[in-house]
């Protein structure tokens, strides 16, 4: 009964508003593309964190990652002067870091070597990555055929090798994956396991796993390989020795893995003269993607807040117009015993309903421009329950807000004055 | 109380007792009513008459509920109404009172069946309810064909005779007319008032103001005011029913 009142007087709203197509759909506008924009927005930085932390959990957010790095005076010195350069990280490093930390709970040693791998007549440069078992816990890719490398191939020095299903595709073809007998360099090893690459061909200093890389265990590789590279800048070959290219330490907690990064750059400081390597906190560019998608937020939220407020002063301005050129109208329903409140309603649900349905279009034309937005720049962008709620809810509310004073100030009409406005 | 009790018959439908209606016209006080008093008889038709200025309107518009008292009380079918809040005389108007105006005031927007249920949907009648009771009304006043127009499709005697249908909708004991033939023209006027006169013999207590006076003439009584008071009250003898 109640609600049938309320459903009815709904719909006499509706009547009303349109009783004046144009005006209504004007008043409109203003929340349509308030909340639009609202829409848009939420979604496109919805879409936006999506991807920084898509961008983290490929690079584990409880890992640091040291990287070795050529300091800069050993990097001027190098192109004047053939010698070789002894930098970077040493195996004692993986060691002192595994026990001077409480707060890690697994170091992975990494040493990179680019090699020319051969099966058949197929080649390709792969980057051999020399390894422990540890790497696969640090660095979780989806395992696609056979296994990971274990314990058991690191003490004995088995040689065998992981590929990623880039390197398998390309370098396998259509033969058995598992089981074969890859060249790298001048050794063979028997492929055991093929697993899943999350980063590019090109790969990205941040992110430890690359698409043409093949895991070795660490011991092979140093037998193998050894430490000293010959690397080719343009022209001129210099040689370098580098015993650990990457140390990939996980910490037990995420509250830990600032202070831990704070402390291997103190205690690694200690050990290098200069500064061969940098520690890089995954974590601190979540919190980096964090802020800055806080500051994207607030900036557009201003925007949308405004054009929503601009929306709600729109209506409030007609509205206004409305009482008073319904003066009359107001007169009579007071006169034939309506009360002020029942006024107030009245006024009040036109403008929620102008405003819902503004809000309504507006989430409509808020869903497409995200749309638009990833059809023609490819920018991630997430539609969620909330973005289209939230908007929704503010829209009414702004109804509400912007609707009580015209409605007030039509339950203040006198409706014996009313009655003889002509 | 127990003078009240005296002054006071069961037979009134309306009553005023030294009312007073003070406005303050910036320095100025003007007296629209200086101390009225005044029995209306239950089911009697009355005429208030008077030039503009003479406090008849005031008058209608306290008698009608519209206004408010400054100094004295007014009883409505025997109660005192004088100190009622604005939500109570809304209530009041609704549930007891009839009104007729000379300008209709009907809402444009709405059809004939809307201004006729506008009561209706107030008291809160179900929809289907206040549609049949609407369509009855319409018979009544001879308007059932009108029921979907606008106001603005109809000339001035049916528009008055949907405000008539809407005055009758909450069944009122009472009818306040103000003008009700003043727009229009005097053929036009006289059916209006013989509608109004039909709706006297059926037992409707009629306060009507105008300045025609043969108009006025057809009303059981006349009442000229003058300066706020009451100048003379005229007929009463002649019982047509």
């Amino acid at each position: 009964m109640r609600q049938s009142r309320f459903v009815r007087n709904i719909w006499l709203g509706i009547e009303n508003l349109l009783l004046h197509k144009l005006r209504s759909f004007l008043t409109m506008l203003g929340v349509v593309f308030g909340v639009g924009s609202v829409v848009a927005m939420l979604s496109v930085g919805e879409g936006a964190s999506k991807e920084a932390l898509e961008q983290i959990r490929k690079l584990g957010s409880n890992n640091i990652i040291i990287t070795s790095v050529k300091s800069a005076d050993d990097e001027a010195a190098s192109t004047t002067h053939s010698h070789m350069s002894i930098y970077g990280l040493t195996y004692e490093d993986q060691l002192r870091v595994e026990e001077t930390f409480n707060t890690i709970r697994e170091t992975a040693p990494v040493k990179l070597i680019r090699k020319e791998a051969r099966l058949g007549e197929r080649s390709m440069e792969l980057r051999v990555v020399g390894t422990t078992p540890q790497w696969f816990d640090l660095v979780q890719r989806p395992i696609i055929a056979g296994r990971v490398l274990n314990e058991a191939d690191n003490q004995e020095q088995s040689p065998v090798a992981v590929l990623t299903e880039f390197g398998a595709r390309k370098i396998l073809a259509t033969k058995n994956t598992i089981g074969q007998s890859l060249r790298i360099g001048g050794d063979y090893f028997e492929i055991v396991g093929i697993i899943k690459s999350e980063s590019g061909e090109a790969g990205n200093i941040q992110i430890p796993d690359q698409q043409v890389d093949v895991y070795i265990s660490l011991q092979l590789a140093k037998k193998y390989f050894g430490d000293v590279f010959y690397k080719q800048t343009s022209g001129t070959r210099t040689l370098e020795m580098v015993e650990l290219h990457q140390i990939i330490v996980q910490v037990d907690d995420t509250d830990h893995v600032e202070s831990t990064a704070a402390g291997l750059e103190k205690m690694l400081s200690k050990f290098h003269k200069k500064k061969d390597y940098i520690v890089s906190v995954p974590l601190a560019l979540l919190r980096q993607a964090e802020a800055t998608k806080r500051t994207f937020n607030i900036v557009l939220g201003s925007i949308a807040g405004i054009s929503l407020l601009v929306g709600g002063i729109g209506i409030m301005n007609i509205m206004l117009a409305s009482v008073t050129e319904r003066t009359r109208e107001i007169g009579i329903r007071r006169a034939i015993g309506a009360q002020r409140k029942q006024i107030i309603t009245q006024f009040l649900i036109e403008t929620v309903v102008l405003s819902t349905i503004g809000g309504l279009v507006g989430v409509g034309i808020g869903v497409l421009i995200p749309v638009l937005i990833t059809a023609v720049s490819g920018m991630p962008t997430v539609i969620t329950l909330t973005s289209i709620l939230l908007p929704l809810i503010i829209s009414a509310g702004i109804g509400i807000l912007f609707g009580l004073y015209p409605a007030a100030r039509a339950a203040k009409v006198d409706p014996i004055i009313a009655l003889r406005h002509e | 109380m127990i003078e009240q009790s005296e002054t006071h018959s069961s037979e009134d439908m309306v009553r005023l007792e030294d009312a007073h209606k003070i406005y303050q016209m910036g320095t100025e006080q003007v007296n629209a009513l200086a101390g009225v008093t005044v029995s209306f008889k239950r089911g009697s038709f009355w005429a208030i008459m008077g030039p503009s200025g003479s406090g008849k309107s005031t008058m209608m518009n306290i008698l009608g509920c519209l206004d408010r008292l400054s100094k004295g009380r007014y009883f409505l079918e025997g109660d005192d109404v004088s100190t009622l809040n604005d939500n109570s005389l809304s209530e009041l108007r609704l549930r007891r009172l009839g009104f007729i105006f000379q300008s209709f005031n009907l809402i444009q927007q709405l059809s004939v069946q809307r201004n006729i249920e506008l009561p209706l949907y107030y008291l809160g009648w179900e929809a289907d309810k206040s549609a049949k009771r609407a369509k009855e009304l319409a018979e009544q006043v001879g308007l059932e064909s009108r029921l979907n127009h606008k106001p603005t499709e109809l000339s001035g005697g049916q528009m008055q005779r949907v405000a008539i249908a809407r005055a009758l909708a909450n069944d009122p004991n009472i009818i306040f007319a103000d003008e009700p033939t003043g727009n229009l023209d005097s053929t036009t006027g006289e059916q209006i008032l013989q509608m109004l006169i039909d709706l006297n013999r059926l037992g409707k207590t009629i306060i009507m103001v105008t300045h025609e006076p043969y108009i006025a003439k057809h009303a059981q009584y006349q009442l000229h005011m003058k300066d706020g008071l009451i100048d003379r009250i005229d007929g009463g003898g002649d019982e047509t029913k």
